[in-house]
């Protein structure tokens, strides 16, 4: 299927601005956020950020809690949205076209989902899988596509047998994978995770982790994350935010071993909370 | 919506398409006809009571002879029968109610109250045609034999006060009507303010508990003043309840349109009156002047909703904010 | 030097105390009792007058004993049938709009608007559907009394239906939209059916509420002492018989009246029973 969305893309331009050492050497952009401003009413929430995804690579977006993170997240399938005194300047591109110009609806199969919570609709397991595929009016067998996206998230084995139970039956582990397959469902270009294991035990969380990191060869991948760990271990690239700015992006490796702004060093080591 | 750049693809026809405007204008109209029926009603009620208010003006509400033959219509016995019901039924019900609300919002255990909270809802979905059978065949006799002699030799022999307890009584009496109307409304009572009650934050009980305050003390001196901005809000609630309530008035009030002072006499209700010669009534003016009295009915319950509304509105924002 | 109240003062305080919470408890006792006595008088003096031929017979003239009530059951279905047609869909649909679209104002007036219309004296919509309704069709009749109704139904209908959408959980409105679905799409695959519960219980407890509403019925579906056919005439319906036959000097009538009540009042309280059994077996969670 990958094969096949590729061929139909066009061939996205280059990455704009130049940072300071380039961690995206080589690599095609998937999201790019130019000069990014958003407000929340009066309040300035992001200041004129600029970050560039790119194609099949985790990256993670840190920093303490209300900088902003969570926020840039959800400007990039516009669940922004739902707030309605929110406002956004700048622009978004995805593979080099305006997501701020498409169909939301469009845009939003094409960029998924996975929230704090796990947030199963209640309805069946097999309901929840197909509901995505359903909205988006896929043409093809629905049993078979979710027997497929049950399997990418690992949760096949565990409930094949039960998919016509509610999805409220199953553990907050389960459910929050069964969040994930449910994105992953309808084929998503780019999959976005908003601090997925919040809510979640230590086993629960390494399964995901494991998970995430066997999904990036189908998928372009941004997750929010409090837990520096949890960056260190899963992502590729990591973006490190301070009160709505845009510190630091750089290879994880590099922004965890040798980061090079301050502040930047300061949260790693743990001097802010 | 966000603003910002709105390139045209997201334009209006575009949405419209989509469906979200669509059934954004659909819900929006099933919505407003909640308006519309509101001014609907007005307006129909006030076109068609035209007549009456053009030959009586406000002489209508003082005028003591309803006429229908000479086309003279003098609301205030109904008036007056409505107001003594209304007002009888207030000083029976809310002691009792609020007695309930306390007893159900701050001693009884959490189960307990809820399972008579729960009686108390059923009793608030009796059809008040049920209560007026009631009415009928038990509380009328029950005034008539059981109730109003004492009353009468006791009270009605008070200087003062004995003018409301003069006899004879046949039962259909103001008395019968307060007592039927203050059953009805306590459910109203007792399930507002239990609720305001309950939204009394705890540190304010637990003060007073702290002072040294009986557990009655605290109750009645601190959460009930607390809280009385809804306690009366429900009392409103059930004043419009009881103003307006036809059938079971209209079962035991004894439908006298005269106006007198004693409770153990026969009076009659605005609602009352509507329900039995509405159907009855010959000639635009008798028709207009009944729709008259149900036009006031519904700008007084309007009125006294509105105010109910508002005041436990405010009691359950400065709970939520305390 | 001010002293402190003795052991004396402290106990006849707790005296009072005791003896007003007494009292509270009494008065809830009182009321609580109110519905048992109620229950108990209707099954007594009308519980041995519910034979079958209540439910299959016509009302019989002044002095034959015997006969039923139904053309007053089947009257009161088809009332309640034409109260849902008006009320349901628009009550459920406005709720919809108040809690997913509304802005703040417009919901705020719309939901002010409907808790005052939901204290309006049932009469007055009788009122204002005879001169809506009956006047302009020369006739009372079952469609007019079913408007009454239907109109009634709105605003209980809509306030409901909005409070239990609201309990339904952003969360799951975003994760809706985040797969692509659109504000609607969302709404109707997933908002309601998460609280569909919720608003089935609206719709019955407006049904039992106005299921015995009498006044509203006087001047628009009258009354019928023979079958109605159709929906032009005027119906008998169970809470006028219980009016008209209640009020009657007839000893037969007030015994149907009794047994009419007991049918109408049980037929309230388990609609009412039912419809909170419903909801208390969780809104969200379908299995």
């Amino acid at each position: 299927m990958n094969a096949a969305l590729g061929a139909a893309r066009k061939p996205a331009p280059a990455a704009g601005s130049a940072a300071k050492t380039d961690p995206l050497a080589g690599l095609k952009p998937r999201l790019e956020v130019r000069n990014l401003n958003f407000f929340y009413g009066p309040k300035h929430a992001l200041f004129d950020i600029s970050l560039t995804v790119p194609i099949n690579r985790v990256t993670a977006l840190i920093g303490p809690s209300g900088c902003g993170k969570s926020t840039l997240l959800r400007t990039l399938n516009r669940m922004h949205e739902t707030v309605k005194t929110s406002r956004l300047e700048g622009q978004i591109l995805l593979d080099g076209e305006s997501v701020l110009d498409q169909d939301v609806t469009r845009l939003r199969r094409r960029v998924g989902m996975v929230f704090q919570r796990p947030n199963p609709f209640p309805k069946s397991i097999f309901d929840n899988i197909a509901y995505g595929l359903r909205v988006n009016g896929y043409k093809g067998s629905i049993s078979e596509a979710v027997e497929k996206s049950l399997r990418r998230a690992a949760l096949w084995d565990e409930v094949k047998d039960a998919l016509h139970k509610s999805a409220y039956a199953l553990s907050g582990g389960q459910q929050q994978r069964l969040c994930i397959a449910r994105a992953l469902a309808v084929d998503p270009e780019v999959l976005l995770l908003d601090e997925p294991c919040s809510a979640l035990d230590p086993i629960s969380t390494a399964k995901i982790e494991e998970l995430l990191f066997g999904l990036k060869e189908i998928c372009t991948m941004v997750i929010v994350t409090h837990n520096m760990q949890q960056a260190a271990r899963s992502s590729d690239l990591t973006a490190f935010m301070l009160e709505g700015h845009l510190v630091e992006f750089q290879t994880t490796e590099q922004l965890f071993t040798t980061p090079s702004d301050p502040r930047t060093e300061a949260y790693i080591t743990g001097r802010f909370g | 919506m966000s603003a910002g750049p709105v390139p045209a693809s997201r334009s209006f026809p575009k949405r419209l398409i989509q469906g979200d405007q669509v059934a954004h204008v659909i819900t929006f109209v099933a919505a407003a006809s909640i308006l519309l029926i509101a001014t609907l009603l007005v307006i129909i009620l006030w076109d068609n009571s035209a007549l009456p208010r053009a030959k009586f003006g406000l002489s209508f509400f003082t005028g003591r002879d309803w006429d229908p033959v000479n086309e003279i219509f003098g609301a205030a016995p109904f008036v007056y029968g409505t107001l003594v019901t209304s007002a009888l039924s207030l000083v029976i019900g809310v002691p009792l109610g609020l007695g309930a609300a306390i007893f159900l919002a701050e001693l009884a255990p959490a189960k307990i109250s809820d399972a008579l909270t729960f009686v108390i809802e059923l009793l608030a979905a009796v059809p008040s045609v049920i209560y007026g059978l009631l009415g009928i065949f038990v509380v009328v006799p029950f005034v008539r034999t059981t109730l109003a002699p004492p009353l009468m030799h006791t009270l009605g022999a008070v200087p003062e006060i004995g003018f409301l307890f003069k006899g004879p009584c046949y039962g259909v009496s103001f008395l019968a009507a307060g007592l039927v109307l203050a059953i009805m409304i306590v459910p109203f009572i007792v399930s507002v303010s239990r609720e305001v009650l309950l939204a009394v934050p705890t540190d304010q009980r637990e003060a007073a508990l702290a002072l040294g305050s009986t557990r009655w003390e605290s109750t009645w001196k601190v959460v009930v003043p607390f809280a009385l901005p809804g306690v009366l809000g429900s009392v409103f609630l059930a004043m419009a309840r009881a103003l307006g309530e036809t059938m079971a008035v209209t079962m035991v009030v004894g439908n006298v349109p005269e106006i007198r002072t004693s409770l153990l006499a026969p009076g009659y209700s605005i609602a009352a009156v509507i329900a039995n010669e509405f159907t009855e009534a010959t000639g635009d003016m008798y028709v207009q002047s009944l729709i008259e009295l149900g036009l006031v009915l519904f700008l007084v319950t309007f009125i006294l909703n509105g105010l109910a509304r508002l005041l436990i509105l405010f009691t359950s924002r400065r709970g939520g904010a305390a | 030097m001010s002293g402190w109240a003795g052991a004396g003062h402290r106990r006849f305080r707790k005296v009072i105390s005791y003896a007003w919470l007494g009292a509270t408890a009494l008065c809830a006792l009182l009321v609580v009792g109110v519905l048992f006595f109620i229950l108990g008088s209707l099954v007594w003096k009308g519980g041995s007058d519910i034979d079958l031929n209540f439910f299959t017979q016509l009302p019989k003239p002044v002095g034959e004993t015997g006969g039923g009530m139904a053309n007053a059951i089947v009257g009161s279905i088809k009332l309640l049938f034409l109260a849902s047609l008006v009320g349901i869909p628009i009550g459920v649909v406005g709720g919809i709009y108040m809690a997913e679209f509304g802005g703040r104002l417009s919901a705020f007036i719309i939901q002010y608007t409907a808790d005052l219309l939901n204290g309006v004296p049932s009469i007055v919509i009788g009122l204002f559907t005879y001169s809506l309704i009956v006047i302009r069709m020369k006739h009372f009749s079952t469609l007019a009394g079913g408007f009454a109704l239907g109109v009634m139904m709105i605003p209980i209908t809509l306030r409901s239906t909005e409070q239990f959408l609201r309990s339904v959980p952003v969360t799951l409105r975003e994760g809706a939209m985040a797969l692509g679905a659109s504000k609607w799409r969302t709404i109707v695959s997933v908002v309601v059916p998460a609280a569909y519960r919720g608003i089935l219980t609206a719709i019955l407890l407006a049904l039992a509420r106005v299921a015995g509403e009498t006044a509203p019925l006087l001047f628009t579906a009258l009354n019928n002492r023979y079958w109605s056919p159709g929906w032009n005439q005027p119906t008998a319906s169970l809470p006028v018989m219980v009016f008209t036959y209640g009020i009657s000097p007839y000893d037969d009538w007030q015994r149907q009246a009794w047994a009419a009540g007991l049918v109408l009042l049980g037929m309230v309280l388990l609609t009412n029973i039912i419809a909170r059994a419903v909801l208390s077996r969780g809104i969200s969670a379908p299995r």
